[in-house]
């Protein structure tokens, strides 16, 4: 009975914190996802427009100041969260398709397969993220493309990695034993059951991937291997205002805190998702992924 | 155990050989002829063939993947295509940057962490704890350059108490010199690597916390540091090894992007300007030795794995269900 209300004390305490989690995450992801649809609309200045004065501080007809060209910074950080979301979006659905089906590949192949693939995806584990981009980018050229692609694709041996592992284990039950004897077909299977039962942890995953793919292309633009001009990445205005820290210090924090909102609300958000997807998980135990879903960043 | 360290030895080295064959590819199967980067635009057909000649484009996809690994093999590397000086002692040189760079962040992100994890863990409900895990939770959505840019401005640019960039050019000879140009870039690679590895302490601190052996422990009398210590500590290692794994890794890659930011001439500067002026050469050596670093760390890892969790060693993979 005691362990029973103990219980009962746990779910919801810790349900309670975490959907408030879950909303300062959707709510700071909702900011740069507003900003960015904004901008497709409206816009304060043209972002080739330098005929503000060079390096004007925060004013009413600047609100974030401009840059050394004159050119307006609350107009540029605008085409950063669209450009910032777009590298997110489109890595996350390249690791998404190519890794759960390679990872169900894997789960499904017979041994010597699923070995091959597995090794396969070791490697590319252990290859980081930053180094296959720029792998990828000293072969293609710096392009958003090249960034979008280079980073998916790293995701999506993560994304593999962990799909191959649930999709196993719940293989392995016996309801799916069951299920096939009564003769539900691979197809069934992996609608039936397989999907809905790994689609959370997968979910909550591409959540945090997305935010690491934000700074990997904040990085590649800073290194000046991401998107070229007139695409005003985050990181490539951080590489820009670099040199006039001092002298107009907006121009090189504004971006930065650009960054931290972004990322900050989409690793909420995947707190929020995983405690909402598992209730009984202790208070703050395990409040990072399993350290198999991870490789270098 | 033997038996365990030559299988992983094996693991290891065809893990080598596919990634050599996955940064090959990579840089050669795709359109665009390296000679091309050596050249200006209009020039003459002799020219061309003698610059594929230099670069070795001239050659068969085999033929070339050949010399390729006859020089991975000896650490040769080849020569650059655009100074025409060898890779093999650029990488070392380099290596003389990026290396300490990388092991001092490294430990100093682990003396920042580890402490701070355990506090976090045992002290969850206090408000330092608390802090501590709000402010891990914001490091790790900050980017390693970003700091760098920060520290600079306030401890370089304003207060003047650091170099805000560069190397001394004799190396090491002068050890204080090189130190203080080291600072700020490990500084800030420790400050964002710690913040991640604090959250894999903690949470491997509070899965021991929860255990049902320490609490059967404390109820036969050991007091509550005591029982941590001797048995919490072996436990909780096992997880946060394979973390230390690979935020080495990440420390090291870190150090690529914070080489830019401090303009230090270690392997990551090298990379950047290999890529922008396409001196496949260049990049191919530095993927190479890096990829070979990373893999070198991740057997390690499992290895000391091992070593402090005898119950892990019958299996290839401890990862693997």
């Amino acid at each position: 009975m005691t362990a029973v209300v103990a219980l009962e004390a746990i779910t919801t305490a810790t349900r309670r914190r975490r959907s408030w989690t879950l909303v300062v995450g959707l709510v700071l992801f909702g900011l740069v996802l507003a900003t960015a649809i904004v901008s497709l609309f409206w816009l304060p200045y043209d972002p080739a427009d330098t005929a503000g004065s060079r390096l004007e501080p925060p004013s009413l007809a600047h609100w974030a100041g401009t840059d050394r060209l004159g050119r307006d910074l609350a107009t540029q950080l605008m085409i950063g969260a669209r450009i910032a979301l777009a590298v997110g979006i489109g890595s996350v659905a390249i690791g998404a398709v190519i890794g759960i089906t390679l990872g169900l590949v894997a789960a499904f192949a017979g041994r010597v397969l699923d070995d091959g693939v597995s090794a396969f995806l070791d490697i590319l584990i252990a290859f980081p993220t930053l180094l296959l981009a720029m792998l990828i980018v000293a072969a293609q050229g710096a392009s958003l493309w090249s960034a979008v692609l280079a980073i998916g694709l790293a995701m999506s041996a993560i994304i593999a990695r962990l799909t191959r592992i649930l999709a196993k284990r719940i293989l392995a039950l016996d309801y799916i034993t069951a299920s096939r004897t009564s003769g539900t077909g691979m197809w069934g299977i992996i609608w039936q059951h397989l999907l809905p039962n790994v689609w959370p942890t997968i979910l909550v995953n591409l959540a945090l991937q997305f935010g690491l793919s934000v700074i990997a292309e904040a990085s590649l633009s800073y290194l000046g291997l991401g998107a070229p001009p007139p695409n005003s990445s985050w990181g490539r205005m951080l590489k820009e205002a670099e040199g006039t820290v001092l002298t107009a210090p907006i121009g090189a924090i504004a971006p930065g805190i650009a960054i931290v909102i972004l990322v900050l609300g989409l690793n909420l958000i995947a707190d929020g998702l995983r405690d909402i997807g598992d209730p009984l998980r202790r208070v703050s135990a395990r409040a990072v992924p399993a350290p198999t879903t991870e490789g270098p960043r | 155990m033997t038996i365990y360290i030559l299988r992983r030895l094996v693991v290891l080295v065809v893990s080598l050989v596919l990634a050599s064959i996955v940064i090959f590819a990579l840089l050669r199967l795709l359109p665009g002829d390296p000679a091309n980067a050596l050249l200006g635009v209009g020039a003459t057909d002799a020219q061309i063939s003698a610059a594929r000649a230099q670069v070795g484009s001239d050659q068969s996809i085999w033929q070339q993947f050949g010399i390729f690994l006859r020089q991975l093999v000896t650490f040769d590397f080849g020569r650059s295509f655009i100074s025409n000086l060898p890779i093999g002692p650029e990488i070392t040189a380099r290596l003389v940057v990026t290396l300490p760079l990388t092991l001092l962040s490294f430990v100093l992100a682990v003396i920042i962490a580890v402490p701070l994890g355990i506090i976090a863990a045992t002290k969850s409900s206090r408000w330092y704890g608390a802090t501590i895990s709000a402010a891990s939770q914001l490091g790790i959505a900050i980017p390693v350059f970003w700091v760098g840019i920060l520290l600079i401005s306030w401890l370089a640019l304003s207060a003047h108490l650091l170099p805000s960039g560069g190397f001394p050019r004799d190396d090491w000879k002068d050890p204080a010199a090189a130190l203080r140009s080291l600072t700020l870039p490990v500084l800030t690679i420790a400050i964002v690597m710690s913040a991640s590895l604090l959250r894999y302490v903690r949470s491997a601190t509070l899965d021991v916390l929860g255990s049902d052996y320490l609490r059967t422990f404390r109820s036969l009398g050991g007091s509550f540091s005591g029982t941590l210590v001797r048995h919490g500590l072996r436990n909780g290692a096992v997880p946060v090894i394979a973390i230390l794994g690979i935020e080495l890794a990440t420390t090291f890659l870190g150090a690529v992007v914070v080489e830019s930011v401090f303009t230090l001439p270690g392997l990551g500067s090298m990379l950047v300007l290999g890529i922008s002026q396409h001196d496949y050469p260049a990049v191919q050596g530095v993927l190479f030795v890096s990829t070979l670093f990373v893999l070198l760390v991740g057997f390690g890892a499992d290895i000391a794995q091992r070593l402090v969790d005898p119950r892990l060693r019958d299996t290839v993979s401890g990862n693997r269900p």
